[in-house]
């Protein structure tokens, strides 16, 4: 699932990675801007979703992204997968995967390198 | 076979409503996993409460949008609601961009509401194979009304009347001449046609058309003749609210028609004749199939075929003596 927490309305890159994981042969659903955390978390258990791509542009990763983390563990979920991209600085990281967030993607990292990290790193379930 | 407990928890937790169970269930019937069939074969005696809702139409015709206006509009009248989406899956990768959720997204949040995606993953008929067990496992959980929104459609794709109660037609101006509104396919299947954007060019020259064609019915079953409602921006809130529940109402009628004529029982008979026919290809043809890809067999078949060997019906006289016996 691709997801764009968070009033963000920028979503072209969004779209290119969706666009990606479908040529991959992932089924991709995507759930448009403007998604509170809370929306997110539903909409990834309502489509028992393998992993969460979330994009954030605008900032507020810090708090949006830990907080899509906490809400699917909350209600037992927390075998989603959550990885994030987007305008992130470096010096975030570190407090990123220490709440859980798997893997960061900023501008300039390849298409087939993201595609490559969810091959590796998602079990399929069945 | 006796139930172990993981399975009658499982039972339990659906029909408590348990989104994450269930979600989990929709998945395991999507891959086709065995575990997932005996899951059906336990729900399947508390299916038959629910109303089933199909609403199809050409891609981009506002099906979703619709579906989140009539959302608002079931909840409103407290009803749970579930939704099926279904795209299409690439014929090349078979990867899928299920879109639908973008313009329901405002309900995510509603434990009343249970929306979910499905890829059509290759079958024909603008529905996913998996459709009629997942409204199955909705239904046991106790939603009232299931919503099951087809891919885009063309002319031809009217499997939707074999997995519901309901049908939707959603057509826009612009479709063409007046030969388009008598043919046969998708034409004939609605209970109820909405001409969508109806504020567009066109919208009344549509209309006419449609009631021209319905015109010509000379009896309706169970006496219901489709109503032809026309919506126009989903945004103006004006005289698209009373046209929006125009729509509500009528296939709440559709349903109280069904019911008071017998009607529904029909459907109903329908339903389960295609879904022994599913499962008898399931449990027969699949199992064929495999093997024969699996032994190599298939392979040597088609090349039999390109050296004008054989043909294609005694190939499959010679499978099909071999086994079904």
């Amino acid at each position: 699932m691709v997801a764009k927490p968070g009033l963000d309305g920028h979503d072209r890159g969004a779209r290119v990675l969706a666009r990606a994981f479908r040529d991959a042969g992932f089924e991709v659903i995507y759930t448009g801007c403007h998604q509170s955390p809370e929306q997110i978390a539903a909409a990834a258990i309502q489509e028992d979703a393998d992993v969460v791509g979330l994009s954030c542009l605008s900032g507020a990763h810090r708090y949006l992204f830990p907080r899509v983390v906490g809400l699917l563990k909350g209600q037992g979920a927390d075998d989603i997968v959550v990885i994030g991209g987007g305008i992130i600085p470096e010096a975030d990281f570190p407090f990123l995967y220490e709440a859980g967030i798997k893997a960061i993607f900023t501008p300039g990292a390849k298409l087939d390198a993201i595609v490559d990290w969810i091959r590796t790193n998602i079990v399929p379930r069945n | 076979m006796a139930e172990t407990s993981a399975e009658k928890e499982q039972l339990r937790r659906i029909r408590a409503g348990d989104v994450r169970t269930a979600s989990r269930l929709i998945r395991n019937l999507e891959d086709g996993l065995p575990e997932a069939k005996s899951s059906i074969k336990r729900i399947f005696p508390h299916t038959g409460s629910a109303h089933i809702l199909g609403i199809t139409g050409s891609p981009g015709a506002g099906k979703s949008t619709l579906f989140d206006a009539l959302i608002s509009s079931f909840r409103r009248k407290e009803k749970t609601v579930g939704v099926l989406a279904v795209d299409p899956t690439s014929p090349f990768t078979g990867g899928a961009i299920l879109g639908d959720r973008i313009r329901m997204q405002r309900h995510a949040e509603d434990p009343g509401v249970f929306v979910r995606s499905l890829a059509t993953r290759g079958a024909l008929g603008g529905l996913a194979k998996a459709v009629g067990d997942a409204v199955h496992v909705m239904d046991v959980m106790g939603k009232e009304i299931i919503m099951v929104e087809t891919v885009g459609t063309g002319q031809q794709e009217v499997e939707i009347i074999n997995h519901s109660h309901t049908v939707v037609v959603v057509l826009v101006p612009g479709m063409g001449d007046e030969i388009q509104a008598i043919k046969a396919g998708i034409m004939e299947i609605a209970d109820i046609f909405v001409i969508n954007k109806a504020d567009r060019d066109g919208a009344s020259q549509l209309a006419g058309e449609l009631t021209a064609m319905l015109n010509m019915v000379s009896e309706f079953p169970g006496g219901w003749q489709p109503p032809i409602i026309r919506i126009g921006n989903v945004f103006d809130t004006g005289p698209f609210g009373a046209s929006l529940e125009e729509l509500a109402s009528a296939i709440g009628d559709h349903h109280r028609r069904l019911v008071e004529t017998g009607l529904l029982g029909d459907r109903m008979r329908r339903k389960n004749m295609v879904e022994i026919h599913e499962a008898l290809r399931d449990a027969i043809l699949e199992p064929i199939l495999r093997d024969l890809i699996k032994s190599g067999e298939m392979e040597e078949l088609a090349g039999r075929l390109l050296r004008k060997e054989s043909d294609p019906y005694t190939l499959a006289e010679e499978v099909a003596h071999r086994y079904l016996r």
